[in-house]
């Protein structure tokens, strides 16, 4: 049945789908007489160069994508005594060392708010982005299994990742506001701005979780690289230091160079909504806003010209 | 019902071997790939240098059509391309030249219990499981109560499937994908799993699958029972290349039979024991010997065999299979009237007739054996000789030999004056 319906809307003689069909190689003659006057549902051609980004069945799998971000939710503490407690516990310990080390001995400067509420501050933002990236990397590998038994749109792996540690984040943001109230930070109609925020730097990650998961198929160096990687980029982030002592220090071309690290945006962005000061201004907000989007489309661009070889290679 | 569902051609998939990068490791790292670098810069310049990698190709040219409505089987050895095959029709992987056009909604079932996870709950499992063959939500929740009934795992439902038993946990798996409900299902090898009882519960589903529903299947499989209980049509796969397509007793008669012609007589090497047989051979009914028989004359079968010493009970025995491995018959010099002896020492020399009109055309193989039933045997000869019957039994063009059951009975028809008249020979 659905099959006639096809056919009947579909100009019979050749005509190719732009989004299944890139360019095949030899070209190949057509099937027997019986098939031409129907329009196949499918058609399977090796193809080469780009691909395009197929959103569309992105969407018709939105299904899968949801399981899969259940499962993650679901598996990442299961048989651990403390369960979603470590969510709590990693970035509590996380921030008290750092607030020790960095505002306590090292004193650097918080832009005049509490060293741990600014420091909190900006481990919310950089854990997610840190965590959603090293842990959607590694998860074509983890999950190579159904990579190479079943048809999906590959990207929904690293995708659902991006979504999973979402629930991460959410517990972070609920202890940030018990510290603003310990800290007598009223609420303020800036904290509107986080889901903004909250999406630039969804964006940012999944461009370079992307990135990292489609080479990892085939290199698995990004594994023991991403550690590190993450955190130099967390050094070169205003997450122990405010943006404001990178930009008092050099002068002309540098600060915007600086900003093109988006997650000077982002974490910027996130401290002036719950602080209410810091370094963002529209100039940062729009590189932020640019290179995010340039980290999502070229990672999601290089991952679909690869992944056609991901089974092979797996 | 002849619109086609699938449409193959010119289908070729390769593969790089490298040969250095397997010599050492089974994966490559970025280190490896940034030394090598310079000198695969520099071979691709030269050309003329002597390359460490090898196209192999998976499978090369392969064309067909599958109706809608057919069940279509692909056997062939390891390594013969099957697998690749289902890989590209399911664009789990791309074909290197060549194509497929596919008209129908198309599920996969490439291996029992894809997705699977072990801390997962039998009900959590369903629905990742069901979601990842490509069934929505909504349709996983409708057929969710007979996905548990057909698994018989109601009590365990809540629990994590590491705990189940393997038989639990494959008849999960199967249940989930069983229920899948594409217009295209192409299958690989799932029947060999679980104990006999369930394989028997699979392929009883698959029957339903293929008899009431109508859809069409591309089933690849090594048990060559469940290929010829299914399909009607069969691809034979050789090194990438179809070698033969047809009607599945042919070519798994083909399959088989392949690389072993066996000769219609066949001398047989002594082993050390103290009954042995020497030759066997089948002869037609002019006494000449030969392979292939008319199914209106008898097959000759004579075997000759040497004992050491005199064995009391010894027996000679030979089985005839068809080509799907069942017994048709045993028969053995005991059951001779009047009967035959071989117990003596010295050559014996036997002849047994198998009867006219028995047979179906098709193909044959005989084993032979030297034994005192159940209680020791001392000479076996598996798939000693082989041979084919051709042409019907009287000349009958009803139905093909495969749907007329396993022999052909010479039944006595006669037409009655009225009902419930004696019986009269």
């Amino acid at each position: 049945m659905i099959r006639r319906k096809i056919a009947d809307k579909v100009d019979p003689l050749n005509a190719e789908s732009p989004i299944l069909v890139a360019k095949a190689t030899p070209p190949v003659t057509p099937p027997s007489g019986r098939a031409r006057n129907q329009k196949p549902t499918l058609r399977i051609r090796p193809t080469q160069g780009w691909a395009a980004l197929n959103v569309g069945e992105l969407w018709r799998y939105r299904d899968l994508l949801w399981i899969l971000v259940n499962r993650d939710i679901k598996l990442l503490y299961k048989q651990t005594a403390l369960g979603f407690g470590w969510v709590a516990l990693q970035p509590l310990i996380g921030a008290n060392i750092l607030a020790l080390i960095f505002g306590r001995i090292a004193k650097l400067p918080s832009d005049g708010a509490p060293y741990l509420l600014f420091v909190f501050c900006g481990l919310t933002a950089w854990t997610y982005f840190s965590n959603s990236m090293q842990r959607a990397s590694n998860s074509l590998i983890r999950n190579s299994q159904l990579v190479s038994k079943v048809y999906f749109p590959r990207m929904l792996i690293p995708l659902a990742t991006m979504f999973a540690v979402l629930v991460d984040f959410a517990v972070m943001i609920v202890m940030l506001f018990i510290f603003m109230g310990i800290y007598g930070f009223p609420p303020t109609f800036r904290l509107l701005a986080i889901p903004g925020f909250l999406l630039l730097m969804m964006l940012a990650a999944t461009g370079v979780a992307l990135w990292f998961s489609a080479v990892s198929v085939k290199y698995r160096d990004t594994s023991y690289a991403l550690p590190f990687f993450a955190q130099i980029w967390m050094y070169a982030s205003p997450v122990v230091y405010p943006t404001s002592m990178v930009t008092n220090v050099v002068s002309a071309p540098w600060p915007t160079v600086y900003a093109l690290n988006p997650a000077v945006g982002f974490i910027e962005g996130f401290r002036w909504a719950v602080l209410g000061h810091s370094a963002l201004n529209l100039n940062i907000l729009l590189l932020t806003i640019v290179m995010s989007l340039f980290l999502l489309f070229s990672g999601a661009f290089f991952f679909r010209r690869v992944e056609r070889g991901f089974a092979d290679v797996i | 019902m002849s619109d086609i569902a699938l449409s193959v051609y010119q289908l070729s998939k390769s593969f790089k071997i490298d040969h250095e990068s397997i010599r050492r490791r089974a994966y490559r790292t970025l280190h490896d790939d940034l030394i090598s670098l310079p000198r695969r810069l520099l071979s691709r310049l030269g050309r003329n240098g002597r390359s460490t990698s090898e196209i192999f190709w998976a499978l090369r040219n392969i064309s067909f059509d599958v109706k809608q409505g057919e069940v279509v089987g692909i056997i062939g050895r390891n390594g013969a391309g099957k697998s690749t095959l289902l890989k590209i029709l399911n664009r789990i992987t791309e074909p290197t030249s060549g194509g497929a056009d596919i008209y129908g909604r198309v599920g996969a079932l490439l291996e029992v219990g894809t997705g699977f996870h072990p801390e997962l709950t039998g009900r959590e499992n369903i629905f990742l499981n069901g979601a990842i063959l490509g069934m929505s939500r909504a349709e996983i929740r409708q057929k969710f109560d007979e996905i548990v009934a057909f698994a018989e795992i109601e009590q365990f439902l809540d629990t994590p499937v590491k705990r189940y038993s393997s038989g639990m946990y494959v008849r999960l798996a199967f249940a989930v994908a069983a229920h899948l409900d594409p217009e295209i299902l192409l299958v690989d090898e799932v029947l060999a799993v679980g104990d006999v009882e369930f394989q028997k519960k699979c392929l009883g589903k698959m029957d339903d699958v293929v008899s009431k529903e109508g859809r069409t299947i591309m089933f690849v499989s090594h048990n060559i029972d469940a290929i010829c209980h299914l399909c009607s049509r069969c691809i034979l796969l050789r090194n990438g290349e179809i070698e033969l397509a047809g009607n599945t007793a042919e070519v798994v008669a083909a399959y088989l039979g392949a690389g072993q012609q066996q000769p219609p007589v066949v001398n047989f090497k002594a082993i050390g024991s103290e009954a042995t047989f020497q030759v066997a051979g089948l002869y037609g009914p002019e006494g000449r010997p030969s392979t292939s028989f008319s199914s209106n004359a008898p097959v000759l079968v004579k075997c000759s065999f040497a004992l050491q010493r005199s064995i009391p009970g010894l027996q000679v025995s030979f089985s005839v299979f068809n080509f799907k491995g069942e017994e048709i018959f045993y028969s053995t010099n005991s059951m001779a009237e009047p009967a035959i002896s071989v117990e003596s020492a010295g050559t014996h020399h036997l002849s047994a007739m198998i009867p006219s009109r028995l047979l179906l055309p098709g193909r044959y193989f005989i084993n032979l054996a030297l034994h005192i039933p159940n209680v020791h045997l001392y000479d076996r000869r598996d798939q000693a000789l082989g041979f084919q019957i051709v042409g019907m039994p009287g000349g009958y063009q009803g139905f093909p030999s495969e749907e007329l059951g396993q022999i052909y009975a010479d039944v006595k028809w006669n037409k009655t004056a009225e009902a419930g008249t004696q019986f009269s020979l």
